[in-house]
Formats: C-alpha cells, sequence, structure tokens
C-alpha cells in the first residue's frame, strides 16, 4: 500500500507531503505517525507541506488530529511551507487549525520545534525544582 | 449562460475526488484564473465531491467552463442519489455536521465560489452545484 514516508532526525520525526493525498493515505499518515511517535520517544513532529496545492477540511482535520495527539503522546508539531493560496483558502472556508503551530519554512520550523522543546523542558525542570522546594520546605 | 464544455465524472471511491481536483485545476488553469482562485475551486470541488461520497453514497460529479456575459466561468454540479438533506437551512451552517466532520463543507464552499445553489429532498438525493467566474 502506498505510504508517506517519515524519517527520523534526532529526537525529531519528520514528514514532507508530496502528493496529491486521497483520504486514506491521510488516515494511514495519522496512524503511522502516531505509531511512530510512541516507537520512538519521538518529541518533535514537523511536518512540510510546501509541495501541497490544497488543505481542504479533511486534510486541515487530519494536521490538527496529528497535532492533538503528538501534544498527548508529549510531542510537539509544527506544520512548514504552507502556500499562500492555501492559506487564503484555508481562512476564507472557515479553518483556523487552532492549535497547530506553523513556521513559513523547514528551517524556522526546526528552529521553532527545538525551542518549544527547550521551554517543555524548562517548564518540567522548574516543576520538579519547585516540589523540590515545597518537600524541603515541609521538612523544616 | 451557454455552456462551452462539459465533463460528466463518477464519485464512487475515495481516489474519484482526487480525480475531480485534478480536473478542476486543469481547467481552471486554462481558463486562466489566479493560483488563489484554482486553489479555491480545487478545495471546493473536494469538498463537494467528499460530501458526494460520504453523504449520499457516491454520485456524478458534472464540471463544466459555461460563459455568460462576455465571462467565462467553471461551474461544477455534485449529485447523488442518497439519503437527502432534511434541513437545507441547517445543513448550511458553520459547524453543523451529521457525518463527524468539521461541519464546514457546505457553508465553507459557498464562500469559496461566486454562486451556490443546494436542492435536496430527504430519501431522494442531493444536487449541489457551484460556479466561479473569471
Amino acid at each position: 500500500m502506498e505510504r508517506i514516508p517519515i524519517l527520523k532526525m534526532g529526537e525529531f520525526l519528520l514528514v514532507t507531503i508530496q502528493v496529491d493525498m486521497h483520504d486514506r493515505l491521510a488516515m494511514q499518515l495519522q496512524d503511522d505517525l502516531t505509531d511512530r511517535i510512541s516507537a520512538t520517544g519521538a518529541r518533535g513532529v514537523l511536518i512540510d507541506i510546501s509541495a501541497l496545492e490544497m488543505v481542504d477540511s479533511f486534510i486541515g482535520r487530519m494536521i490538527a488530529n496529528i497535532a492533538a495527539m503528538a501534544r498527548i503522546l508529549d510531542a510537539q508539531t509544527v506544520v512548514t511551507g504552507m502556500q499562500p493560496a492555501v492559506a487564503i483558502t484555508l481562512v476564507e472556508l472557515g479553518l483556523t487549525l487552532t492549535g497547530v503551530r506553523t513556521a513559513l519554512n523547514v528551517e524556522r520550523g526546526m528552529t521553532l520545534l527545538r525551542s518549544l522543546l527547550d521551554e517543555a523542558d524548562g517548564v518540567a525542570h522548574d516543576a520538579i525544582a519547585d516540589r523540590e522546594d515545597a518537600d524541603v520546605g515541609a521538612e523544616e | 449562460m451557454s455552456v462551452l464544455k462539459n465533463d460528466l465524472m463518477p464519485v464512487r471511491t475515495a481516489n474519484d475526488i482526487v480525480v475531480v481536483r485534478q480536473h478542476v485545476r486543469a481547467l481552471a488553469i486554462e481558463l486562466g484564473f489566479s493560483l488563489v482562485d484554482q486553489t479555491k475551486m480545487v478545495t471546493a470541488a473536494s469538498e463537494l465531491a467528499r460530501n458526494t461520497l460520504a453523504h449520499g453514497g457516491g454520485g456524478t460529479a458534472r464540471i463544466e467552463v459555461v460563459a455568460a456575459n462576455a465571462r467565462r466561468g467553471l461551474k461544477m454540479t455534485f449529485e447523488d442519489r442518497g439519503k437527502g438533506i432534511a434541513d437545507l437551512e441547517l445543513a448550511m451552517r458553520d459547524g453543523y455536521s451529521t457525518g463527524g466532520g468539521l461541519g464546514l463543507g457546505l457553508s465553507g464552499t459557498r464562500r469559496l465560489m461566486n454562486e451556490f445553489e443546494l436542492q435536496s429532498k430527504p430519501g431522494e438525493g442531493t444536487r449541489v452545484s457551484a460556479t466561479r467566474w473569471k
């Protein structure tokens, strides 16, 4: 069966959508990505859609689903390279892709992913530090 | 309104949606539509074709090049013999969906096109046509 390849690069997974996706292929990508996040423990997903000439509500929903599932699996998602005509159409269609981070190109997307991860790790660190402080406080 | 070109295509499988999209893209380019307009029409075709497949159980797409008042346009008509729509007004509302989708298919598509017409009778099927003028 036809599949969209998922590349692993360090703690990130990279996907480039370069074909006019039919619905089953989009669903397959959603399943494959969640499997791979869980199997590899990836912390970030970058989906490049610069070759995509159209995003309809179905593909839009798939992208939003991937981002939501990834978040639950402790991974951040960034969508990169959306063509201006696609962006204009999406907004007019009424699709706002709430909760999906975007970047203009892959390079900026990678930078954004890294900073999102640092932020997430920083917050986790602070939380642990806070708890330790609290524990110390309780003992006193 | 005169019809310059008329193609009837099946909408029976998920792959047919892709074929309809590509045909609309090719005609839109031929008619000289801008990239944004092409994208809007292709997206509209995709939404309507999916409705025909998902809600109507499959049907046909008629893609026409039309002309009126010295303007040319692209008209797409999707027809099925499915269960039909009971409340047309409700079906046109943003966010209303019976298929577990986002409910943007019909209302969103209307915004992407210049003309939009929805006809449906419960138990008899649905016919949607949408036109964009150059």
